[in-house]
């Protein structure tokens, strides 16, 4: 019960200062319980679909063969891949950490899975359709191609100066600066 | 799009249920655990979100946005996209409007491209799965590379 409490602690804390924010600025207030009640209700509809496909990934797809389409030989095909893998996701970057330590995990290499988190955070299709309605296709077209190299340039520097480590094998400073 | 997601999710759960039951329980179980360890974070972003965007009107955000804001505005843009995780359907009507009552297209590049990349918030969840080298560089990177991605598009469409 305590460690509920404990790991729950910040959610509590920034829930009270909801309801004072309420009690002080009504207005503010409701805007603000508004916001994130959408924010819940979009996370409880797409999340429950991605960890049963990523539970499902775990269980049934080999490590051998994330390591030839995704690991360290995988190329420009791995590379692409992952470029496609994060861009076709849905979801907010927050679902695209589990699914990467995951992916991490079955033998991806670092570089593919820093493309991934990169696509999933600029490039996702369903997202760029929404762009184009909204800020029009040169927007999105110009944003998007200036973004791929990007992503790309952003996973080499990041891989070569600061890998990620699956779960099972980090170094002893993984969490300290 | 979430609906394609669910379709997915159940047919091949289906799948794998006829296939293995005990394999099928077991995947259930682990997303069910990886959901339940990431619950607490992502509630705390929730409401920080909802607390941002009632604290920051739109109106206060306009003023940021201006073509005369010049360097100043780029930078307060690109800090308040860094910073703010606003989901894309509110994000980008917002933008759209901004641009319409003469933003400049920099400072609503610069914003756009930190929004999506950059992840102050999220960061405690970086760091948990790539640690805090790896997360700090991406995401310092990915800052500074934002400003090259919206200059260029203010080159190009202006």
């Amino acid at each position: 019960m305590n460690s509920v409490v404990r790991r729950y602690r910040l959610f509590l804390l920034l829930a009270l200062a909801q309801v004072v924010l309420s009690l002080w600025q009504p207005k503010m207030g409701a805007k603000a319980m508004s916001v994130s009640w959408q924010n819940f209700l979009e996370m409880v509809t797409i999340i429950p679909p991605i960890f049963l496909l990523l539970g499902l990934f775990d269980v049934w797809v080999p490590k051998k063969t994330i390591i030839r389409l995704l690991g360290e030989r995988s190329g420009t095909t791995g590379a692409m891949l992952s470029l496609s893998l994060g861009a076709f996701s849905a979801g907010p970057l927050y679902a695209a950490f589990p699914v990467a330590a995951t992916l991490l995990a079955k033998g991806c290499s670092p570089f593919n899975i820093l493309i991934f988190i990169g696509a999933w955070s600029s490039i996702k299709i369903p997202m760029l359709l929404f762009e184009a309605s909204a800020m029009g296709w040169r927007f999105m077209a110009s944003r998007l191609i200036l973004n791929i190299p990007g992503i790309l340039i952003i996973a080499f520097i990041v891989s070569r100066a600061a890998a990620p480590y699956p779960a099972t094998d980090r170094p002893a400073d993984y969490h300290r600066c | 799009m979430t609906l394609t997601l669910y379709c997915l999710a159940l047919l091949l759960l289906a799948v794998s249920y006829a296939k293995d039951r005990e394999n099928t329980k077991k995947s259930v179980i682990k997303a069910w655990n990886a959901f339940a360890g990431i619950l607490p974070q992502i509630l705390v972003i929730l409401l920080v979100i909802g607390l941002t965007l009632a604290l920051i009107s739109p109106e206060k955000i306009d003023l940021l946005f201006g073509r005369q804001s010049g360097w100043f505005g780029v930078l307060a843009a690109a800090l308040l996209g860094a910073i703010t995780l606003i989901p894309g359907f509110v994000a980008f009507p917002l933008a759209a409007a901004l641009y319409r009552h003469g933003g400049g297209v920099v400072q609503i590049a610069v914003f756009v491209c930190t929004l999506m990349a950059v992840g102050v918030l999220t960061l405690p969840l970086e760091i948990e799965h790539f640690g805090v080298r790896a997360s700090l560089l991406r995401n310092g990177l990915a800052f500074l590379f934002s400003f090259g991605v919206a200059f260029a598009m203010g080159g190009i469409l202006q």
